[in-house]
């Protein structure tokens, strides 16, 4: 049992107070350091040291199998469901790392919420589906439920298409709306960091365009880091971007100047489309 | 506007993910539950019965002394009914399944035969019995003989026979047989000479495992009103007969008269299990070796 | 290509001709190769054949006995007297018992199938669900008769050291073991219903923070619920056609009652009875069991029926 009180401790939420005390990078959110990870023989990830800043929005590119979607699993641990994986290094998380054993996954996954390549709305209603989150953590009060199921829908975008219909079926929406519903249910959870790996991969031209407008408007208050194989949708909406190649970060750096003059080789051939 | 309080969150936290694991051990306890049922019906028969096994037992003939009385009656008639249930299940089921499978059109007949034997898969056998009552025993004048028994219970298991013969026809690659009809071959030929001798590992499986069923079944045994008496062994498919599940139905029944007789159900159901037991490694044995993998 | 032609025909001559001269024996195998799909037709008509016998041996039995004892006697009395000089022929005593017995049945089988479906699919490693699994499925392959003697010689005097009020023969004994010989059917078809939901929804989940326990709560079983329930309903309706266990160890008293303790007769357990007794030909005793038989028929083929309807109607869904 000792062993098992251990697994449930939860970093001391006082670390937020002497974060400023610590050497991390002021506006750094997440920082890994020397980060590898193998699917059983396979390395996946390569020596990753990366510092993503906060209330930003990081766009990871790269050709298909280059550990771009890999990584972003593995900054909310959702890697861990994937049986044989190994993972060696740090990540540092406000100060504390969260591949330790003592740091709950799901206590992470609360403060990094996820939106996933397709959108993946649960079986329930609009309004159950927002909800979900906020119920699992503990609210049960109705007005309370309401007031955070309407926020989110707004913050969404999505509130005035499905003001009328909360109760119906997610499944009833449009691809678009379902991930517009989808990123509503991961605000619901009141995040600080949003990971969304390849959001609008399977979403039309004006759907995709809705959905970019509304990672714009949240980087206000959200950290965003962004997997995407659509290099113009990395310089449209990012800050700064990550080049990942065969599993190593080949560039990291502000996203006008990585796709006017990359410094490495690599990454130019990328950007003009040689290989990918 | 902050709804949520990381604290109380956090505090939670704790709280739920000992839930969790506190009932991923009852559900893996369910789940082991019928297990240790399992593992208790098995020692406790093997202890009750074990000592009752020995050579006069397993050879001799009824008696109604428990000392004195042996199975082979039993066993033998066993055998009989598999000879019985294998020869028509064997040819129809597989007869059936090359028809769904490779010939028949894909309509109206096609579905309403799979759907019947999809729904004859869910009848239960004690009204196999009472078709076999009707047909075999008074109808067509059988009486309660081995060929009766056996075309009850090849019926009740012929639904299994053509689902898995089926299952196993389907999971032979096309690429076979498109390069044998290349070749000029005809579709009989075909069949006969690339796709059934590929899927007979599997549909051999499927059949052992049919007439495992088969052989454990009682519910249609007593309704044709199979006897537990001293009678001569049988001999032939005409020939009036007792099963081994018959024999444990009437000691266990009888139990309540002469208290060893539970002893005698109990060793019977060893040389029952036993019995099962192989056929079933029969059919493991010939799934991993003759089994291709595509 | 036998040996024969080749000593036949000289060195010159190609394949190619000896597979035309073999194409003049040809004819014979054309009317073969007609003739096995109408033969393998055969074959698959013996299902259809055997589904007709039962539905008309069925019936047509069962009429003789509603010449002689009214629908209303059979499906609204609550005395079942066959023997007696004075017969009745009321249903409901072996409802009873059938309903009882099923009810058990499904208050072990139900939650503890649905608790391993879960940890099954939701909380095992493949290599630990490799190993489960069959071994679980060892509990649907033994013979029920073995579960029959278990119950009669092992469970009811267990129950009846707990609780000595218990007869000899008794509902709750048969219907308990009935309920561990289930376990594996609704598990291994719930398992299925829960593993077709797809892993993104689970992904999303956990996403939001939600352990293993609320994920499989709260969004896969809700997801997967029709299957469930569908394996709910098939095992009910293998409940209701089970016989050797009832036969054994709850007796054939025709008891109208909703007692778990008394000696009960069931359906299943009332034609094993009769067919097995002496019940002459032609006399309103022997007809009655086809009359049972007919009832229960169609009680399982309705509840497999509506299982199936349920089952199609999950698939659809994903």
């Amino acid at each position: 049992m000792a062993v098992q009180t251990q697994l449930y401790a939860v970093p001391a939420i006082e670390k937020k107070e002497s974060k400023n005390k610590n050497e991390v990078e002021k506006e750094s959110i997440f920082e890994t350091k020397s980060l590898n990870l193998w699917y059983g023989e396979t390395q996946a990830l390569k020596n990753i040291d990366l510092k993503i800043p906060e209330k930003s929005i990081t766009a990871i590119i790269g050709p298909s199998g280059c550990g771009k979607s890999t990584f972003i699993k593995t900054l909310n641990r959702m890697v861990e469901l994937i049986p044989s994986v190994q993972t060696k290094g740090d990540i540092h998380y406000k100060g504390s790392n969260i591949l330790s054993k003592d740091y709950s996954a799901e206590a992470l996954r609360t403060d990094v919420g996820m939106v996933f390549q397709k959108p993946n709305p649960f079986p329930k209603s609009i309004y159950d589906n927002v909800a979900y989150g906020p119920r699992i953590h503990g609210i049960k009060k109705k007005s309370i439920l309401d007031d955070i199921v309407e926020k989110s829908l707004k913050d969404a975008f999505i509130w005035d298409e499905v003001k009328d219909r909360l109760k119906e079926n997610a499944f009833g929406l449009s691809g678009g709306q379902q991930q517009r519903l989808c990123i509503a249910r991961c605000l619901a959870i009141e995040p600080e960091v949003i990971l969304m790996d390849e959001p609008t991969s399977a979403l039309d031209p004006i759907s995709t365009t809705k959905v970019e407008e509304l990672i714009q408007s949240l980087k206000k208050q959200y950290s965003i880091v962004i997997v995407t194989h659509n290099m113009q949708q990395a310089a449209r909406i990012s800050d700064q971007t990550a080049f990942f190649l065969n599993g190593e970060v080949v560039e990291f750096g502000k996203t006008d100047e990585l796709f006017t003059e990359p410094k490495d080789s690599r990454t130019m051939d990328y950007i003009n489309g040689r290989f990918g | 506007m902050q709804y949520i309080d990381r604290l109380q969150v956090r505090k939670r936290i704790n709280f739920r993910l000992r839930l969790n694991s506190i009932l991923k051990y009852v559900f893996l306890g369910a789940t082991l539950s019928g297990l240790v049922v399992l593992a208790i019906l098995l020692i406790r028969t093997v202890s009750q019965g074990f000592a009752w096994i020995d050579w006069n037992f397993i050879t001799g003939h009824l008696s109604m002394d428990p000392e004195k009385a042996g199975i082979m009656g039993a066993i033998l008639g066993t055998f009989w009914l598999m000879l019985v249930v294998v020869f028509f299940t064997l040819f129809l089921g597989m007869g059936a399944a090359i028809y769904l499978e490779l010939y028949a059109k894909k309509g109206r007949i096609h579905s309403l035969i799979q759907t019947n034997i999809a729904n004859l898969a869910g009848v239960p056998s004690i009204v196999y019995g009472i078709l076999g009552l009707t047909v075999f025993v008074r109808l067509m004048d059988f009486g309660s003989t081995v060929l009766a028994g056996g075309l009850t219970l090849s019926l009740l298991v012929l639904p299994i026979v053509i689902v898995s013969s089926q299952e196993a026809l389907r999971a032979v690659p096309q690429t076979l047989g498109e390069a044998s009809y290349g070749l000029g071959a005809s579709k009989w030929q075909t069949i006969k000479s690339i796709i059934l001798p590929t899927a007979l590992p599997s549909i051999l499986t499927g059949s052992i495992l049919a007439l495992s069923r088969a052989i454990g079944e009682t519910a249609p045994l007593v309704v044709l009103g199979i006897p537990a008496l001293l009678i001569p062994f049988p001999g032939g498919f005409m020939d009036r007969f007792t099963a081994l599940p018959m024999q444990i139905y009437y000691w266990t029944l009888d139990a309540a008269l002469v208290e060893e007789y539970a002893n005698l159900a109990a060793a019977s159901i060893i040389i029952l299990l036993l019995m099962l037991f192989i056929l079933n490694s029969i059919a493991i044995y010939i799934r991993n070796k003759f089994q291709h993998r595509f | 290509m036998t040996t024969k032609n080749v000593s036949v025909n000289t060195a010159n001559l190609s394949t190619k001709q000896l597979m035309n001269e073999k194409k003049s024996a040809a004819s014979i195998k054309n009317v073969f190769e007609k003739m096995v799909p109408a033969v393998l037709f055969l074959f698959a008509a013996v299902s259809v054949l055997t589904t007709i016998a039962i539905l008309y041996t069925l019936i047509t039995e069962a009429i003789h006995f509603f010449q002689r004892v009214s629908f209303t006697e059979f499906f609204t009395s609550t005395n079942l007297k066959p023997l007696s000089q004075n017969p009745s022929f009321g249903l409901l005593p072996l409802l009873s018992g059938t309903l009882l017995s099923t009810i058990i049945a499904m208050v072990v089988a139900g939650p503890i199938g649905l608790m391993a479906a879960i940890y099954l699919s939701e909380y095992a490693s493949d290599r630990v669900r490799k190993l489960l699994k069959p071994m679980l499925e060892l509990l649907a392959g033994i013979p029920t008769i073995v579960y029959g003697f278990f119950a009669f010689t092992f469970v009811t005097p267990l129950l009846r050291s707990i609780w000595p009020e218990i007869e000899l023969t008794n509902i709750l004994s048969p219907g308990l073991v009935m309920g561990i010989m289930i376990i594996p059917m609704v598990a291994s078809l719930s398992e299925d219903a829960m593993n077709s939901v797809p892993n993104t929804m689970r992904e999303g989940a956990y996403g939001l923070g939600a352990t293993k326990l609320e994920t499989a709560i709260k969004v896969v079983i809700p997801a997967a619920i029709s299957g469930i329930v569908a394996s709910f309903v098939l095992a009910i309706s293998r409940a209701i056609g089970e016989t050797m266990i009832v036969t054994i160890a709850s007796g054939s008293t025709k008891n109208f009652s909703f007692d778990v303790t008394e000696s009960m007769q069931t359906m299943t357990a009332y034609i094993v009875e009769v067919s097995s007794g002496d019940a002459a030909a032609g006399t309103t005793v022997y007809y009655s069991i086809y009359a049972v038989a007919l009832t229960l028929f169609t009680m399982t083929f309705l509840m497999n029926l509506l299982a199936k309807k349920i089952a199609r109607r999950f698939r659809e869904e994903y």
